[in-house]
C-alpha cells in the first residue's frame, strides 16, 4: 500500500513538474493542481498508511489511523482549491485582456531579448558588408 | 511512525484531562493580532459600501493591534516574576501544547509584531491618502486587513503547519492587492507571483509531510526536541529545504526572481507594505527555524554567508541597471535582505542580534522610501529616473523625505543603517568571516551610489519632461495632505531608530540571547503538558 502511495505521489509530481514548465496558464493550473494531489498523498502516508479510518470508537493506536495529517490534508486541500480558483479568475482576465492565456516575459527578459536582438541585427549587417567587400574583391 | 496522539497520551486518551491549565491575563492578548484583523475584516465586509465606516473599523483595529503589541512586548521583555521569563506562550482552544496550536510570543515575535503593526498603521493612512485604489474597491479594506492578521500569524505561531496556514492567509492577501484593478500590467507579473508562491506553498506542504513522517509531530517546540533524534543527513536535508521554502518568500538568491518583476505593478501603498513587509516575514521564518528546530551541526552557516554574498551583490546590481524607481528600490530589497541572512549565518549572538536589529530598521526604512517614491511619482506623474529632475526646487519636503531614509540606507553614520552594519560587520570580523565583510562593505559602497544616483536626477538637474508631464496633469501635482503626514510619520520612526538605537539593539541582543538558547522556548510551550492526567 506504502508502495503503491510513494509512486502515486511520484507520478504526480512528476507530471505536474512537466506541466509547470509549458507556458499557458491552464496547463499550469493543472500542473500545481497535480503537484498539490501528490503532496496531499504525501502528507497522508504519514499516517501509517494503512487505510484504516481516522476515528473510530476504540483506545487501541493499531486500531485506527492517526488523524491529524487527513486533517492536515483537508485544510491544504481547501487552501490550494481557493488559491486556484483565484489564478483561474486571472487567467480569464488575461484571456479578456489579451485573448491569449501564455504566461509573457517579464520586463528584465523583454529587455535583455530587445538587446540581443539589436546586437544580433548589428552583426548580421557587419557581416553583410564585410560580404559585400569581399565580393567586390572578387 | 509515531502518532502525536498516541504517543503523548498513551492508550487512555480517550479518558485523559487535555485542557491546559486557566492561563494569566497576558496570555489572552497573544491572539488578539490575528483577532482583531480578522474581525474588522469581516464587518469590512457587510459595510462594503459605506467606505468611511470600512476606513474607520481598519484604522481602529490596526490602532488596537498597535496598543496590544506594545503591551506584549513590555510584558515578553519585562520577564520579572514570571517562570516562562521572556515568552508568553497560548493554547489556542485550551488544548496542551503538542495537540492543540500553540501560540508563542518572544522577543524576537514581539519586536517583529510592534514594527508590523506600526507599519501597517501608517500605510494604511497612506492609502486612504492617496485616495485611488483605496476608494474604487470595496475589497481593499478587507483584503488589506486579512493580510495584516496573516503577517501577525506568522510572528505569533508555534505550530510549523499554522505558521503555512499564516503564509497563505498573508499570500491570498497579496494576491488580491497586487492585482486589484486587473490592469494588463498586474495580471501578467500577477500570474508569476501567484505560480510562483503556489509552488512554494505545495514545496511547504510536501515538506510538512516529510517532517510528520520522520517526528510525528508539526509542534514547533516539540520538533526541537525530536529532530536531534533523526540521523545527521535527514537533519540536514530538512533544513535546507526549509531554506529553500522560506527563500523563495525572502527572496534569496538564487530565488528571487519573482520579487522585483511583481513588486513594482501593484498600487503605491501596496508595494510598500509589500516591500516592508512580505519579505521579512520569510526571513523571519528563516530565523526561526534555522535556531530553534536544528541542533548546531544542520544548521547550514557557510551556505548560508555564500547565499548571503550572492544576494547582496545581484540586488545591489540589479538595482544600478534600472531606470524605473520602483524597480530600482524592489531589486534594492533583494540585496538587503542578503545582510539579514549573513547575520543569522554566522550563529553567533552578535551576528543573530545584527540581523534582528537590521530586520527592524530595514522594515522601516524600506517602506519609508517606498512611500516617497509614490509621493515623487504622484508629484512629477512618473517614476523614470530619467524623466525627472529639479524635485529639490518643486518640491523641498519631499527631498528631505527622500534624503533621511535613503542616507540611513547606505549606512551613513549617525543613521541606523550606520548601526545595522556597523553591527553586523563587526559580527563578521568577530567570527573571522573576511570574504562576507568585504562583500558586505564593497555593497554598501554600492548601495551609496543608487541612492546618490537616484538623488542627482529626481531632485537635482533639470529636467523638461518633468515639467511637461506635470503640466499635463495638473491633478496630480497636489500631494494630498494625509499621504505626506503618513510618511512622515515613518520617517520620524525610522530617525527614532536613530535615536534609540541603544536601547534597541540591547533588546536585539537579549533576542538574540533566547534564540541561541531554544530550550527555554521548549520548556515554555511545553510546560502545560507535563500536567497531562494531574488534572489542569
Amino acid at each position: 500500500m506504502s508502495v503503491l502511495l510513494a509512486f502515486a505521489a511520484a507520478f504526480l509530481f512528476a507530471t505536474g513538474t512537466w506541466l509547470l514548465l509549458q507556458r499557458r496558464l491552464s496547463r499550469i493550473i493543472i500542473g500545481i493542481g497535480l503537484i498539490g494531489h501528490g503532496s496531499n498523498v504525501l502528507l497522508l502516508t504519514s499516517s501509517n498508511g494503512r487505510g484504516l479510518p481516522p476515528i473510530i470508537d476504540s483506545a487501541d493506536p493499531t486500531d485506527f489511523a492517526d488523524p491529524l495529517p487527513q486533517a492536515l490534508a483537508l485544510t491544504s486541500i481547501v487552501i490550494t482549491f481557493g488559491v486556484t480558483v483565484f489564478l483561474f479568475a486571472v487567467g480569464f482576465r488575461s484571456w479578456k485582456l489579451t485573448h491569449d492565456d501564455v504566461v509573457e516575459d517579464d520586463v528584465e527578459d523583454r529587455f535583455i531579448a530587445r538587446r540581443r536582438a539589436d546586437r544580433d541585427v548589428e552583426e548580421s549587417e557587419a557581416a553583410e558588408r564585410e560580404h559585400a567587400v569581399e565580393e567586390d574583391r572578387v | 511512525m509515531t502518532s502525536a496522539l498516541a504517543s503523548v497520551l498513551g492508550a487512555d486518551f480517550l479518558t485523559a484531562d487535555v485542557t491546559a491549565p486557566s492561563s494569566g491575563i497576558f496570555d489572552a492578548l497573544v491572539p488578539l493580532p490575528v483577532l482583531l484583523p480578522l474581525l474588522a475584516a469581516s464587518l469590512s465586509v457587510i459595510f462594503a459600501r459605506l467606505r468611511n465606516v470600512q476606513r474607520v473599523l481598519s484604522i481602529v483595529a490596526l490602532l488596537g493591534v498597535v496598543a496590544n503589541n506594545v503591551v506584549l512586548l513590555s510584558r515578553v521583555d519585562d520577564a520579572t516574576g514570571d517562570a516562562a521569563g521572556g515568552i508568553v506562550v497560548s493554547q489556542a482552544g485550551g488544548w496542551v501544547a503538542p495537540l492543540g496550536i500553540s501560540l508563542v510570543v518572544d522577543r524576537l515575535s514581539a519586536i517583529m509584531l510592534v514594527v508590523s503593526s506600526l507599519m501597517l498603521l501608517s500605510v494604511l493612512i497612506y492609502a486612504i491618502g492617496q485616495d485611488s485604489e483605496e476608494r474604487r474597491f470595496a475589497a481593499f479594506h478587507p483584503v488589506y486587513l486579512v493580510l495584516a492578521a496573516g503577517v501577525s500569524a506568522s510572528f505569533i505561531t508555534g505550530d510549523l503547519f499554522n505558521l503555512f496556514v499564516a503564509f497563505e492567509m498573508m499570500l491570498v492577501a497579496s494576491y488580491v492587492l497586487l492585482t486589484l484593478g486587473g490592469r494588463a500590467g498586474q495580471v501578467r507579473s500577477g500570474m508569476s507571483y501567484i505560480v510562483i508562491s503556489l509552488i512554494a506553498s505545495t514545496l511547504f506542504i510536501t515538506t510538512l509531510a516529510l517532517f510528520y513522517s520522520a517526528t510525528g509531530t508539526v509542534n514547533m517546540a516539540e520538533l526541537a526536541e525530536r529532530i536531534p533524534e533523526l540521523s545527521s543527513g535527514v537533519r540536514t536535508g530538512f533544513s535546507l529545504i526549509l531554506i529553500a521554502v522560506f527563500g523563495i518568500k525572502a527572496g534569496i538568491f538564487p530565488l528571487f526572481f519573482w520579487l522585483p518583476d511583481s513588486y513594482p505593478t501593484a498600487p503605491n501603498a501596496v508595494t510598500a507594505i509589500f516591500a516592508g513587509l512580505l519579505t521579512k516575514v520569510g526571513v523571519y521564518a528563516i530565523i526561526r527555524t534555522q535556531l530553534l528546530l536544528f541542533p548546531a551541526d544542520a544548521q547550514q552557516g557557510r551556505l548560508l554567508l555564500v547565499v548571503a554574498g550572492c544576494t547582496m551583490v545581484v540586488g545591489v546590481l540589479g538595482a544600478l541597471a534600472n531606470d524605473d524607481l520602483q524597480r530600482i528600490l524592489s531589486f534594492h530589497i533583494i540585496s538587503h535582505i542578503g545582510y539579514m541572512i549573513m547575520g543569522l549565518g554566522l550563529f553567533t549572538l552578535a551576528g543573530v542580534a545584527g540581523a534582528g536589529f537590521y530586520v527592524v530598521h530595514h522594515i522601516v526604512v524600506k517602506t519609508a522610501l517606498f512611500l516617497v517614491a509614490g509621493l515623487v511619482e504622484r508629484k512629477a506623474g512618473s517614476d523614470r529616473l530619467s524623466r525627472l529632475g529639479g524635485m529639490v526646487r518643486s518640491a523641498p519636503m519631499i527631498a528631505v523625505l527622500y534624503a533621511l531614509p535613503a542616507l540611513s540606507i547606505a549606512g551613513l553614520p549617525p543613521f541606523s543603517g550606520f548601526v545595522a552594519k556597523f553591527a553586523l560587520v563587526g559580527a563578521a570580523i568577530e567570527a573571522e568571516q573576511w570574504a562576507i565583510v568585504a562583500v558586505a562593505l564593497f555593497v554598501s559602497l554600492l548601495t551609496m551610489y543608487v541612492m546618490s544616483r537616484i538623488w542627482s536626477s529626481v531632485f537635482w538637474g533639470e529636467s523638461e519632461d518633468g515639467v511637461v508631464m506635470a503640466r499635463l496633469a495638473p491633478g496630480f501635482t497636489k500631494v494630498p495632505m494625509l499621504m505626506t503626514a503618513a510618511t512622515v510619520v515613518v520617517v520620524g520612526l525610522s530617525l527614532a531608530l536613530l535615536v534609540f538605537a541603544g536601547p534597541l539593539y540591547d533588546l536585539a541582543e537579549r533576542a538574540a540571547t533566547d534564540l541561541l538558547n531554544p530550550q527555554r522556548y521548549i520548556d515554555a510551550v511545553l510546560a502545560s503538558s507535563t500536567n497531562v492526567g494531574v488534572g489542569g
